[in-house]
């Protein structure tokens, strides 16, 4: 099914290692010993891949579904029109396609179809379903600063939670680590396809990204070796940077003149130094408005971008600074009231924050959630108008697809049907944005990776066999 | 740096409806009546007077100066039951928000808690229940805990009140017994169902034996007086024991052991209970469930699926629906319980089952069905005037009558919203 595979990860091992500069013989060295070059482990590369993605497209053929309402994501609804996906890709768009011979007909009269889902808030894989120890493998509670690990280290494939998400058609989601430390270490992007490794799930071509966390969690979890206050939460995020700075001077200072030992590596600092190269996307768990402002200081001291503030709750009372800024906002539709910084959390956020011009999107940070986005969506549609704000439907459609592909670094490959994007589709039984409204069929890469009316091909882990009953046609 | 000043243009459509006190004589003409007792009413008037219902039909005849509000175009039904809350025990989910107290968990003695009134500490100015009750919710369940024996659960009215008296509609309602983590000293499953035996044993024996006991003359009982008293109810069948339980193993061994004690039992959570749906439905036994999530989230509940209520209704089970599903907010989200029923009817349930799961059968299984949960003459005008159907996101609540009163205090969020659709602010408004 994926007999492309190997071939792939061989290119792409070696584009990782084809460019590694000559070094120059040592003039220092001890003449009995040879000189010999450093592998790619001892050397921090910018956009070095050490963990390749090996997706390949599950096989997939021409598929048009026509007189079907389509939420592009990228214009207004297009009433019956119709889609055609080719190649994995969206060949054709509009109201009516040519249909190529051999192709798959689905007719989606009463139906719509959206962009595949994106969440860019998720725990799959690193915080499994069931819950148990041994799977609690989301947050290096050990440093406040953590910038070494990957979350893509923890991630268990056989999560049945990612199945249940792309039954809701979420295709793409962010994995990032808990929001335990300041720090909490580099997120992946994955695509919610079945596979043995999460190498095989990697979003090709998709930045990292870096979580960063302000607040209540980190300085509850250090409270007694510090940071126990949020002025200590702030030294800590600037003393990571500055080292991160000298870090990335010293490497850049050697990649541009490769003389004599490269300086020491250091897995954290790299990561770091990434952010501040601007090849990683800083995503930051924040609740409070004024924590947000001075995230965006500590950004400008530092010389790195903020993508998304995560949570949110209080991003209504900045939008028009985030939109200023450039920082997406990554909101729950309306969750609040569970802790101190989240006591002003309000339904109309998400409404209030995209009228002042911010990318916003509703992301999860939760399964059960995730797997229904839309609704959540929907949510945040109905409160901005019920306080006035005339937001339509393909407007909103745009929290839950291509802003959040924006903020993920994805947006030229998905979040929105245009010709020539990848085709990660949706169909819905109806309009996505009533609660009686159901995904039918959810394609990725122009593969039917979903069908509920096919539970024979339905994608069922490895954990749940013997354990999760089979519930027989519908999830 | 200074950002330009950002005014969202709205007009502010929060329609400035009268408020409704509960001596006025209301009538809400022309709408699309559910009394959920009885067959829809196109164009049907529901009269309010003191409080309660006094007609409800298609010709009804409107007194001299009822206070009308036209709901043509609009859906009237009961107030909404959210029967499995926590709500006013506590905001921001730490005690240092209620003076150091966690008013939803007792201590008990050993883990036993049988006398703990929690409704009894609830705080009518928590502010989750205005938003809670402008999206419908008119009455929720207060539901405590402590470990293996929880304490009493209570039904309250959303009602502005300073005292939890004020907002009581029953009490108790139910026992809370626990499950799921070890407690009351018990490790092991039987463990825990063998001190129930010997709990309820001890119950009886007390009972017959109470002078002797006061004496001192009996054997020594597996708990404190004061629970051996409150647990009478439970063994004399009159107040039922709500039992937290998700594996169908499980399921069936409460109901062995309801049966066994001839007990009352109501199952809450339940994920596996469409596996032993028949077995349930043969019990008579009342299932309190959600809707929302089809993730196996705990080796106890590896069956979890989004049509459990739908099939435990198809087998003739007692269905209440409960916001299990909406987990992340909480008490701030009990008013999600029309997204579960909406999503119930997604999975199989039928629309108007559906809202009886959120109206009349919660009040029929808490014995409240005589003043609340249907539309009918003489009960309490516990009602909602919906801008459409209430389980779709895009419908409003526009009017919602608890006791025949609507409430017009704006909640926190919404002085919050309006506060922020100017930016920046002005802390001088609103």
């Amino acid at each position: 099914m994926q007999s492309l595979r190997p071939l792939l990860a061989l290119t792409l091992a070696g584009l990782a290692t084809v460019s590694s500069p000559p070094l120059r013989a040592q003039t220092a060295a001890p003449a009995a010993k040879p000189t010999s070059a450093p592998s790619a482990g001892a050397l921090s590369r910018p956009n070095a891949d050490p963990f390749p993605s090996t997706y390949q497209p599950f096989p997939s053929r021409p598929t048009v579904i026509r007189n079907v309402n389509i939420y592009t994501a990228a214009g207004p609804l297009i009433r019956n029109g119709a889609v055609l996906l080719r190649d994995g890709k969206i060949a054709a768009l509009g109201a009516t396609v040519d249909v190529p011979a051999g192709a798959l007909v689905i007719d989606g009269a009463g139906k719509f179809v959206t962009p595949g889902l994106i969440d860019t808030h998720s725990h799959l894989g690193v915080y499994p379903a069931p819950g148990t120890a041994a799977h609690s493998d989301g947050n290096e509670a050990t440093a406040p600063v953590t910038a070494h690990v990957w979350a893509e280290h923890s991630v268990w494939p056989q999560d049945p939670q990612f199945p249940r998400n792309l039954a809701g058609g979420t295709t793409t989601i962010q994995v990032l680590p808990g929001s335990a430390n300041l720090i909490g270490g580099r997120s992946v992007t994955l695509k919610v396809v079945p596979s043995r490794s999460v190498q095989g799930m990697k979003f090709p071509g998709a930045p990292y990204g870096l979580k960063m966390a302000c607040g209540e969690n980190p300085k509850r979890v250090y409270a007694s070796r510090g940071p126990s206050t949020r002025m200590g939460n702030v030294a800590g995020y600037r003393n990571a940077w500055i080292g991160a700075e000298a870090y990335r001077r010293r490497w850049d200072a050697w990649l541009a003149t490769p003389t004599g030992d490269p300086p020491a590596r250091d897995l954290g600092n790299e990561t770091l130094a990434e952010v501040l190269r601007g090849n990683i996307l800083v995503h930051n768990h924040c609740y409070q408005a004024d924590e947000m402002m001075q995230m965006i200081d500590i950004a400008k001291e530092f010389g790195y971008a903020i993508r998304s503030f995560h949570h949110g709750v209080e991003a209504y009372k900045v939008a028009d600074v985030l939109a200023h800024e450039g920082i997406s906002a990554s909101i729950w539709s309306d969750w609040g009231g569970f802790k101190m910084e989240s006591l002003d959390g309000i339904k109309a956020n998400i409404g209030l924050t995209h009228v002042a011009g911010a990318r916003t999107i509703v992301h999860s940070d939760d399964p059960s959630y995730a797997s229904r986005l839309n609704q959540e969506a929907s949510k945040s549609l109905a409160a901005a108008r019920a306080v006035g704000l005339d937001i339509p439907a393909e407007e909103a459609i745009k929290w839950i697809t291509i802003n959040a592909a924006w903020a993920l670094g994805i947006d030229r490959q998905v979040g929105s049907l245009e010709v020539g994007k990848n085709a990660d589709v949706v169909l819905w039984s109806g309009d996505p944005f009533s609660v009686y409204t159901r995904t039918e069929k959810v394609w990725v890469d122009g593969a039917l990776l979903y069908d509920r009316a096919d539970a024979s091909q339905r994608w069922r882990t490895d954990f749940e066999l013997g354990y999760v009953p089979n519930a027989g046609g519908i999830r | 740096m200074r950002y330009p000043r950002f005014i969202v243009q709205v007009a502010v459509t929060a329609a400035l409806l009268p408020a409704f006190a509960g001596a006025q004589v209301v009538a809400i003409t022309g709408g699309t009546v559910y009394p959920v007792s009885g067959p829809r009413i196109e164009n049907g008037t529901v009269l309010i007077r003191d409080g309660k219902i006094a007609a409800v039909g298609a010709n009804v005849a409107i007194p001299d100066g009822a206070l009308r509000v036209d709901a043509r175009g609009k859906w009237v039904t009961p107030g909404l039951i959210h029967a499995l809350t926590s709500l006013g025990l506590g905001e921001g989910g730490s005690p240092e928000f209620s003076g150091g107290y966690s008013d939803g968990r007792a201590r008990g003695t050993d883990g036993i808690a049988a006398t703990f009134d929690a409704w009894r500490g609830l705080n009518p100015a928590n502010t989750f229940i205005a938003p809670n009750r402008q999206e419908g919710v008119t009455s929720v369940g207060v539901i405590g805990g402590g470990g293996m024996i929880g304490g009493r659960t209570a039904l309250i009215d959303l009602v502005e009140a300073t005292s939890a008296t004020a907002m009581l509609r029953k009490a108790p309602t139910a026992m809370l017994g626990g499950f799921g983590s070890p407690s009351a000293g018990t490790g092991a499953r039987d463990e825990y169902w063998d001190k129930w035996r010997r709990l309820l044993d001890d119950v009886k024996a007390y009972q017959l034996r109470r002078a002797a006991y006061e004496s001192g003359s009996t054997r020594t009982f597996e708990t404190t007086q004061a629970n051996l008293e409150a647990l009478i109810p439970v063994v004399t069948g009159q107040l039922p024991l709500m039992l937290d339980v998700d594996r169908a193993s499980d399921i069936l061994a409460a109901l062995d052991f309801a049966k066994q004690y001839n007990l009352k039992v109501w199952l809450a959570n339940a994920s596996e209970g469409w596996m032993v749906a028949k077995e349930i439905a043969a019990a008579k036994v009342p299932v309190f469930v959600g809707a929302m999530s089809d993730i196996p989230t705990s080796f106890d509940a590896l069956g979890q699926r989004r049509e459990n209520a739908a099939v435990l209704r198809a087998a003739g089970v007692t269905v209440v629906l409960v916001g299990i599903g909406t987990s992340g907010g909480g008490d701030f989200n009990v008013r999600n319980i029309r997204q579960e029923a909406g999503n119930a009817v997604a999975y199989g349930l039928s629309w108007d089952e559906a809202l009886r799961a959120v109206t009349l059968t919660p009040a029929e299984v808490m014995g409240v069905a005589g003043s609340v949960g249907s539309l009918q003459v003489g009960r309490d005008a516990n009602l909602v005037v919906w801008s459409g159907d209430p389980f779709e996101f895009s419908t409003r609540a526009e009017q919602v009558f608890v006791q025949g009163r609507t409430f017009e205090t704006r909640s926190r969020q919404q002085q919050l919203t309006e506060r922020y659709l100017t930016l920046p602010p002005s802390y001088r408004r609103p």
